[in-house]
This record gives structure tokens, C-alpha cells and sequence, in this order.
């Protein structure tokens, strides 16, 4: 049987509609079915989905990780998920999660994210406050490294100074 | 109802403004995901954590207001009906996935509609913002002090070397995806946008359609995001998706140039069909109606149409949507008489314009 629609591609789907009582067969291809709304949304990241956990056995299947596979398997405390369930759905069960399969995700996000396994953006206002000056911190001791290393030493002492008055600050809201 | 008080309900608010750029740049959106520290993503979470986080966002957020987003409304998305959760997709107020949901869920919307924080979707919240035209940069600014306005009351997931933690791999970091929509018809025509998307996705951005992924360009609107969400700031990835759109805006005002220059009349015949089509048609398939909205669409931005006005690809583009034309019509339709009522309202808009 022909699709009903675009008279072309053969009718690969049957529905049937009932709307205010009365009964409609209709007979579509699945392109026809999906444009006309037949089906009511396509499936959402399906390919998106498939590609991922493809790309998890792919990473997890590497020799480097055989012999660890004898030993008792990973399962996160808080959710009970275990890599291999994260491994199959491709998508983290909570927060602990993250911990508890550490070890294993460098390889995943460095190919999702073209390489980058850490996080370089926005540090909560609230919750973050040390967070954030432990950044700055790190940022300076880079330019003060790169400052010795051209030998830029007034800098690099103006430098030294800031790192020890924020490292001083952290300190003073520790207590 | 009449079709301009319709109209007024369909059309966001936000979207009724020029923003820079807007010849070709429709919109410009930040989306961020946020999860709760302490509870389980929604994927896992049982109905009572569930609960938990939509009575949480319910009791602190609904009616309050910040900045320019008043009242915020909050939407339990059981309380829908199909149709209404179809006509919030086709106003990209919620995603397709949270339309589908049947565990507790919910969308918290502002009164102008430039907000849109849905509720245990694939992460606890998914905040979205939207501005008219090209405003990537006021976008994110906005977000970000929404953000952190929400964080006063909420302990988000975060971990100093991963970023803020999402349910999917894909999102982890920055949680940020930005996306602008673009009307493309000249690079479209001359099919040069195919050949240019290659390049836009190996510099780590996505070409989409309009109603994001697998969706396909319908009207020559495509939508353009980012990828990567780790390991660069929000702000270095607005930058890059940013100078690829300005890249873009670029090469199709070239083009449009080009074929005004090359083949003026076929240009004017293309329009005026197209104006014809949408003016007397009485059976309009989505499709053909997106094609001919583009084409009025620049038939005006290059002046050769002069007594429309611009919006009416934006708000055509969403009316004329199955979602919106069962909701107009109040009841369920075939498609067939969704192609009739599709060309009957987009008549009577034309009809508005003179």
C-alpha cells in the first residue's frame, strides 16, 4: 500500500483516529507521519543518546581498563548507580556520582568537549566564595611563574604580594 | 476569540521588540543547567525528591519578581492538556523532552515571557533566556544575576574541578548552552550554508532547526549553539559562537546583494509568489507556508515589500503551528483540516497588514 500523504513512499505505519466519536484509518509512511504530526514529537536526542554510549563502551573498553574489571564494580553510594548502568544509559544517576566514577571520566569529557576535562567558567556566588579566590590564586601563581622564568622580578614581587594577602584572606574565613 | 487577541497570547512579549541585527538574527538565548546539590537527577530521582524540588521552586519563586522578569507564573505540566503542553514547545517556553514528561514537573514563566525555568527536566532546572535579536552578550549578563539571584536560596551542585554537575556528560561545566536563530534565505538558496556548516561544527558550534536537535531548518531559520560546555568560561564561549554569527550576518548580506545585483526579477517573482500563496491560498501545508513566509520575510528586509510588517515570520512561524491551530480552533484536527485553517488565519493576517 502507497502512503495515503505523499502518494510515493510505501505506508509503513496504521493509525487510527477517533476524534468526536468517528473513526479515521489512515495509512502513512513514517517520513509522512512525522511531518503531519501523526506521531506527536520525533524521539528527542535519541541520536545524540546513542552516540554517547557508544562513545562510553568505546572509552571503557580500552585494554588499559581490563584487569580492573575483575575486581568488584564501581556503584555510587548516594544513587546506587554503577558504571557499567552509567556506561549503557550515558548520563550520571546525582552529584556523587561524579566522585565515585572520577577515575574513569578524563577520557569521557576530553572527547566531549574536545579535550577539556575541567571546569574554567562561572564559580557560584554564594557557595563559591573561597572557590573563587583559590582561582585567582592559581591564575596569579601562573603569571608569577612566567614572570621568574623572564626574569621580570619587580613584577613578579608585586605578584608574590598579592598571592599572600588573598592566601591570608582565605585563611581568616576558614576560622 | 478573535484572531488579534490570539495573536496577542501567541506572540511573546519579548519577541514583539527590534533587537540589533534583526534583519537576519530573530532571537538570542541562554540556556543554563542547574541541579541541586543534595538530591538525585530527575532521570533517577523517586516521585517524593521530585516532589520535593517542584513544591521547593513553587513556594520560593512563583509570583516573585526579579529585575525585569515579573510574576514569575509556575505550571504544573501534569495540569496540561497535550495541546497546551504542544503550544509551550512551539514557544520554545519548554524543551519537547519536558512536554512528554509524566512524573512531577513544571515550568516557572515570566510575565514577559523572557524567562522560562523548567522543573525536573533531564537536570533539576533548566534556565532559559531569551532576547530580540542579536544580544548574546546582555543575554548572559541577565542570566548570569538570575542565576545567582536563585542561588541565595538553592545549594547547587558544584565541584571546583568539573563545574556545576548535570545529568548528561554533554552539559557538565559550565551548564551553558547559547544559541542564537537565524534567517538565512540567501545562503540557504544558494546552498552555500551546507557547505559552510561543516566548518561551523568543527570550530565546536551546532547548526540546528528551528525547534533544536533533529529538527530540520523550516523557513530557512537555523539555530546556532554551542557545543562545548568545559573547559572554557561562559564568556569565551559567547565570544566564539558570537563572531561566527557576525561572520554569517556577514557573508548573507553578500549574498543577499548578490542576487539582488545578478537576477533582480527573479528575486521580485520569487517574493510576490510566495505573497500571492500566502494572501489566497486556502490549503497550506507547514512546510510550503514556512518557504513562503521566508521569502515575504525578505522581500521586506530588502524593501520590495513594503506594506507588512516585519514580525510576521516570527509570529507565523508559531501560529501556524499544529499546537496553536488545535488551540485556536479549540478541538482536534486532522491534518488536512489543519492545512485549511492554517491558510484561513495566515489570509486573515495578511488581511491585518492593509
Amino acid at each position: 500500500m502507497e502512503c495515503q500523504e505523499c502518494h510515493k513512499r510505501p505506508a509503513t505505519l496504521h493509525f487510527t483516529q477517533v476524534i468526536n466519536g468517528e473513526k479515521e484509518e489512515v495509512y502513512v509512511c513514517e517520513v509522512c507521519a512525522k511531518e503531519k504530526g501523526y506521531m506527536s514529537y520525533p524521539e528527542e536526542g535519541y541520536s545524540l543518546h546513542h552516540l554517547l554510549s557508544g562513545l562510553f563502551n568505546s572509552t571503557f573498553e580500552s585494554p588499559k581498563n581490563t584487569s580492573s574489571q575483575q575486581t568488584k564494580e564501581l556503584q555510587c553510594p548516594k544513587c546506587d548507580m554503577t558504571l557499567s548502568e552509567f556506561k549503557r544509559v550515558g548520563k550520571f544517576g546525582c552529584p556523587s556520582c561524579y566522585e565515585t566514577f572520577s577515575d574513569n571520566l578524563d577520557p569521557v569529557f576530553s572527547r566531549v568537549h574536545s579535550g577539556n576535562t575541567k571546569h574554567y567558567g562561572k564559580i557560584p556566588a554564594r557557595i563559591g566564595g573561597n572557590m573563587r579566590i583559590k582561582r585567582q590564586v592559581d591564575a596569579y601563581k601562573e603569571e608569577l611563574q612566567r614572570l621568574i622564568k623572564n626574569e621580570a622580578f619587580e613584577e613578579a614581587a608585586t605578584v608574590r604580594d598579592k598571592i599572600k594577602e588573598l592566601e591570608e584572606q582565605t585563611r581568616g574565613d576558614d576560622t | 476569540m478573535t484572531l488579534q487577541h490570539f495573536m496577542k497570547e501567541a506572540i511573546s512579549p519579548w519577541m514583539r521588540e527590534d533587537g540589533p541585527d534583526s534583519d537576519i538574527v530573530l532571537s538570542s538565548r541562554i540556556r543554563l543547567a542547574r541541579n541541586f546539590a543534595q538530591y538525585t537527577f530527575p532521570i533517577l530521582a523517586n516521585e517524593s525528591d521530585l516532589q520535593y524540588i517542584s513544591d521547593f521552586i513553587r513556594r520560593e519563586y512563583e509570583h516573585q519578581s526579579f529585575q525585569d522578569y515579573q510574576d514569575f507564573a509556575f505550571i504544573p505540566i501534569q495540569d496540561l492538556t497535550p495541546v497546551e503542553r504542544r503550544v509551550l514547545v512551539e514557544k520554545h517556553l519548554i524543551s519537547p523532552h519536558l512536554a512528554e514528561k509524566n512524573h512531577v514537573s513544571a515550568v516557572l514563566i515570566s510575565k514577559n515571557e523572557q524567562v522560562s525555568i523548567m522543573v525536573n527536566e533531564e537536570d533539576h532546572l533548566r534556565i532559559q533566556l531569551y532576547y530580540p535579536g542579536f544580544q548574546l552578550n546582555k543575554a548572559l549578563q541577565k542570566v548570569f544575576d538570575l542565576d545567582d539571584w536563585l542561588e541565595e536560596k538553592i545549594d547547587y551542585a558544584f565541584d571546583e574541578e568539573r563545574g556545576y554537575l548535570t545529568g548528561c556528560p554533554t552539559n557538565v561545566g559550565t551548564g551553558m548552552r547559547a544559541s542564537v536563530m537565524m534567517h538565512l534565505p540567501a545562503l540557504s538558496w544558494t546552498q552555500r550554508i551546507s557547505r559552510m556548516i561543516p566548518a561551523i561544527n568543527h570550530l565546536g558550534l551546532v547548526v540546528r532547526g528551528i525547534y533544536g536537535e533533529g529538527s530540520q531548518a523550516t523557513g530557512n531559520v537555523f539555530q546556532i549553539s554551542n557545543q562545548i560546555t568545559l573547559g572554557k568560561s561562559e564568556e569565551d564561549i559567547v565570544e566564539d559562537l558570537q563572531s561566527v554569527v557576525r561572520e554569517l550576518i556577514e557573508h548573507e548580506r553578500t549574498a543577499r546583494k548578490h542576487i539582488m545585483a545578478q537576477s533582480p526579477t527573479r528575486l521580485e517573482d520569487r517574493i510576490y509568489r510566495s505573497y500571492g500563496v500566502l494572501t489566497f491560498s486556502r490549503i497550506i501545508e507547514s512546510k510550503e507556508a514556512a518557504k513562503c513566509l521566508s521569502d515575504v520575510r525578505l522581500g521586506i528586509d530588502l524593501g520590495i515589500i513594503e506594506n507588512v510588517s516585519r514580525n510576521i515570520l516570527n509570529e507565523l512561524m508559531v501560529l501556524t503551528q499544529p499546537g496553536f491551530l488545535q488551540q485556536y480552533a479549540n478541538k482536534t484536527l486532522t491534518p488536512n483540516e489543519r492545512d485549511v485553517l492554517r491558510a484561513s488565519l495566515i489570509r486573515e493576517r495578511m488581511q491585518l497588514e492593509n
